[in-house]
């Protein structure tokens, strides 16, 4: 099968990929355009560490074919990271110690962030139905749950201690 | 059909380092001209904070600011030889192997600031701030990155040094078992609380409490984190795991997370403890493992509270809902 | 060390919260290198097998095939990991010869141009396989006439001629001769996977005449040291870079993508990535073993442990890896933190056809622990206390003996658990408000 060139948005600019058809965008990012901030887990969308935001919606990179993100804006953690300091989200999971290893922790910031552009207040629920498909095997997912509330309340303009 | 409810508790102890020992780490401590000091590991960092906690322990002994501490591992062609990172024995062994090294470099530092001073070196001192002065005399005091140019620059010489710790290979007895299996023991305590749902057979662990007690906590929001991943775990293990869901047969071993069970964000109990620092007489500080025992009173203390919930003793793990079930229709007259 | 701690006891930040937060972490995969191939295993389809032949004739059509690996290829092929400590015998295959002995074993390395065309190479090659009665339960592989899995005849570890590890204090049958109750109970756990998110893997990188080898291994010198055995190649062209690593576990311990990888490196002369896939991590990748735990304790009508016999079985699979160290630990702690003076243990590492296992969070312990603390909930309902009585009762102290016959020197059982009853607010007795682990009076065994 033939290569295709394929033109997205990547954190505010226009790339251009020459790809095989069936390519995945994490293959994309993490081997052609060096972007490992992405994760490879499992490339079954199993584990949610290659989460990326596809036009603000947090989708696993591992199983979306790079023709299907043609034309429309990505946002991975590289293009999250402010050139100085850091994304409220990255500060509360500093501040919660949210990681052990941190191996989830890319595809947990992008998903915390898309979560709280659509719900600024979630409860403990949402969180928990948000985070469903994105596993942590160190941190037993508390310390998590506690930096998107210390993040919620930080990107309100309240309650900018941390949780613990 | 019912929701029971119940409390179970277990109480275990946990060696700390490989057993047996014969397992070195070893550490190098260097200053740099800026007066920062590097410390030099092969030793690895699984995400417990090994890295953190080294650099903290090294400050203390250096009597520098944490972050005038640069630890760097993991490379054999620069750091020295380290068994690994397992058996609870990271932070115990590099951790003593640091402090050897860092109290050999702080000498090496003492001993050029005592020759700029013109004083003893028992009477040079280390404010802990990054100043070094003669001790009752506040005039004569110098910071550290300067003293530290100065050796390179103007005494020509390095201010290092080398630290190792090993815990000599006990050998077992074969016909006894007589040995020396670890270097100091942990211990934790943990009382759960599930609900056991009559009708399914499924458990709802509500809380998982415990008190632990770790000789010293180099981080207490490290020790923390690995009780709460560590309570996560037991309850994973406890109720959700495994690749034989028929073991012994082999067959349907889960291929991905969609066939490997554990509990999610939504099945989190309330997690709470109590951390006791009762130091140990060898480890750095007083310190004991606290990586690896953090899932095991978990376990048969969510065991326990299902029997005292239902009535039901289950002796095999996962504990699944088919369990649960066979085990209350074996209850009914 | 009796001035106030600066740094120790802080709360810090993590040193690499920001690069976790940032994704800028490097993890072992997440480097590339040009000229960069991708190693693939083809693995056995059966439990147990006798290898008749491999044919490689059709996989080396692929477009993009480089080379193949096999057993002969390999200049050390049998190994064990802890031959660095002296445990012996060599028995793993880092590609196997002969005979396979778990669904997944290694048979064949394909070093390809790109992920893709070694999958499809390893889909093409052809293996003849005569299949072979398998054994996955622990005391069936004990059993007379069971299939043989090790190339020694019998399908246990032997320690210092003992087909387990043993411990003995006292004498557990004259004490259960004057026992007031005998309380037995059989405990399981099935295998369980470390499951860390980040698989296993390496990259092996050919540079002037030595290797450097990125690896989430978590024992650096573990893996160096084994690929220096294995390759016959002197562990100085050996450079081993990691310390990085998403998610251990233990798991990661073994040394099994590093001395492959660089063999490839070496025969190609180009970058070897060996990175397990899911699947892989779940299938093959070593478990947590299984284990059965029997336990007979003698008690006394007021509750007192007075004797204990341990019978273990854990299921190394079908190489031991770490495993006969878990059944030393298993063996020196599966008497619990209680005082009991007589001890009879037999830890059995016991071979199978399953996955092998290895090293897993609690090695040895967990599952001496979910055993002898259900088991104790057992006791106390047999003799009338309350699980916190029980374990107050039998409470070791310093100064006793364990059974391995070390004294206690750091024992604080009991102050952990007053701290714990005071948490769930358990009101506990005057007595045991008042009990310490401070050694007996009289010192041991005098106090029991």
């Amino acid at each position: 099968m033939a290569s295709t060139i394929v033109t997205f948005e990547l954190g505010g600019r226009e790339v251009e990929v020459l790809v095989r058809p069936m390519t995945t965008l994490q293959s994309v990012l993490r081997n052609q355009l060096g972007q490992t901030a992405t994760k490879d887990g499992c490339r079954q969308g199993g584990c949610g560490s290659c989460t990326v935001l596809v036009d603000g919606e947090p989708m696993a990179s591992c199983l979306l074919p790079i023709e299907d993100v043609a034309g429309r804006r990505v946002t991975t953690l590289e293009s999250l990271t402010p050139a100085e300091g850091l994304h409220p989200v990255q500060q509360a999971f500093v501040d919660e110690y949210a990681f052990q290893c941190g191996y989830c922790t890319p595809g947990m910031v992008m998903l915390s962030k898309a979560l709280l552009d659509h719900d600024p207040a979630p409860n403990d629920e949402a969180i928990g139905q948000a985070l469903a498909g994105n596993l942590c095997r160190c941190t037993g997912y508390r310390p998590i749950v506690d930096a998107i509330r210390h993040a919620s309340g930080a990107m309100s303009g309240h309650d900018t201690e941390p949780v613990r | 059909m019912a929701k029971l409810r119940g409390t179970g508790m277990a109480a275990v102890n946990y060696p700390t380092g490989m057993n047996l020992g014969g397992d070195p780490s070893q550490a190098l401590v260097h200053a740099t001209t800026s007066g920062s000091f590097v410390v030099t590991l092969s030793a690895t960092d699984l995400g417990q904070g090994l890295r953190t906690v080294i650099g903290q322990i090294a400050a203390e002994t250096l009597g520098v600011a944490y972050d005038q501490v640069v630890v760097d591992t993991a490379d054999t062609d620069t750091g020295p030889h380290d068994m690994g990172t397992f058996a609870s024995r990271a932070t115990h062994r590099v951790g003593n192997a640091v402090i050897a090294a860092a109290v050999e470099a702080r000498k090496a530092l003492l001993d050029v600031a005592a020759e700029e001073f013109e004083a003893s070196v028992d009477e040079i001192e280390l404010d802990g701030h990054g100043n070094l002065m003669v001790r009752g005399v506040p005039a004569r005091s110098m910071p550290v990155a300067e003293v530290a140019s100065m050796a390179q620059f103007k005494y020509g010489r390095t201010i290092a040094g080398r630290g190792s710790f090993m815990k000599p290979r006990s050998e077992v007895d074969p016909e006894t078992g007589a040995m020396d299996p670890d270097s100091t023991e942990a211990h934790a305590c943990t009382v759960a609380e599930v609900e056991v749902d009559t009708e399914t057979g499924e458990v709802t662990v509500l809380s998982i409490r415990s008190a632990y007690e770790v000789g010293r906590q180099v981080n207490p929001a490290l020790v923390q984190g690995q009780i709460t991943g560590g309570a996560w775990m037991g309850m994973s293990h406890a109720l959700y795991e495994t690749t034989a869901p028929y073991y012994p047969a082999p067959d349907h071993s889960p291929r991905d997370f969609s066939e490997y069970l554990m509990p999610g964000p939504l099945e989190l109990p309330e997690i709470d403890c109590v951390v006791l620092e009762m130091p140990s007489s060898n480890g750095p500080y007083g310190v004991k493992g606290i990586g690896e025992m953090t899932a095991n009173s978990p376990i048969p203390a969510i065991v326990n509270a299902i029997y005292h919930a239902t009535g039901v003793r289950i002796d095999s793990l996962p504990v699944t809902p088919e369990k649960i079930l066979r085990g209350l229709d074996a209850r009914r007259p | 060390m009796t001035a106030p701690l600066e740094v120790v006891g802080r709360s810090v930040e993590r040193s690499d919260a920001v690069g976790h937060v940032t994704g800028r972490t490097r993890f072992a995969a997440d480097r590339a290198f040009p000229g960069m191939l991708h190693l693939k295993m083809v693995r056995s389809p059966l439990h147990h097998a006798r290898v008749r032949g491999i044919d490689l004739s059709e996989a080396e059509r692929v477009p993009g095939f480089v080379r193949a690996l096999t057993a002969a290829d390999v200049p050390h092929n049998r190994y064990t990991i802890l031959s660095l400590i002296g445990v012996e015998p060599e028995e793993e295959f880092v590609l196997a010869e002969d005979r396979v002995r778990f669904k997944g074993e290694a048979i064949v390395a394909i070093v390809a141009e790109t992920e893709e065309a070694a999958m499809e190479a390893v889909a093409k090659v052809r293996l003849d396989l005569d299949e072979l009665p398998a054994v996955f339960d622990v005391e069936e592989a004990l059993k007379p006439g069971a299939p043989i899995v090790t190339h020694w005849g019998n399908n246990t570890f032997m320690y210092e001629g003992h087909p387990c590890r043993r411990v003995r204090l006292g004498d557990v049958e004259a004490a259960f001769a004057r026992a007031d109750h005998i309380v037995e109970g059989v405990y399981n756990s099935s295998p369980i996977e470390h499951a860390p998110l980040e698989t296993t893997g390496c990259i092996a990188v050919p540079e002037g005449g030595r290797f450097t080898v990125y690896t989430n291994t978590q024992a650096l010198y573990f893996s160096l040291d084994n690929t220096s055995i294995i390759l016959q190649v002197p562990g100085n062209r050996l450079h081993f870079i990691g310390g990085t690593v998403g998610g251990g576990f233990g798991g990661k311990v073994d040394v099994i993508v590093e001395p492959i990888a660089t063999l490839a490196a070496m025969k190609t002369g180009r970058p070897v990535r060996f990175v397990y896939s899911r699947s892989e991590e779940m299938q093959v990748s070593s478990t947590r073993s299984a284990w059965r735990i029997y336990l007979k304790d003698g008690v006394t009508a007021d509750g007192r442990i007075i004797a204990r016999k341990v019978t273990s079985y854990a299921d190394s699979g079908a190489y031991s890896r770490q495993t006969p160290y878990a059944l030393t630990k298993h063996a020196a702690n599966a008497a619990g933190p209680y005082a009991i003076p007589n001890v009879s243990i037999d830890a059995y590492c016991v071979y199978t056809n399953r996955q092998p296992t290895s090293a897993m969070r609690g090695f040895g312990v967990t599952m001496a622990s979910f055993a002898l603390e259900v088991q104790m909930d057992r006791i106390a309902e047999t003799v009338g206390l309350d699980p916190w009585s029980i374990r107050f009762l039998n409470a070791y102290r310093n100064g006793d003996m364990k059974p391995h016959r070390k004294l206690a020197d750091d024992a604080t059982l009991i102050e952990t658990m007053q701290a714990a009853a005071a948490l769930v607010g358990h009101e506990l007795t005057a007595e045991q408000q008042a009990m310490t682990s401070a050694p007996r009076a009289g010192g041991d065994p005098g106090g029991r």
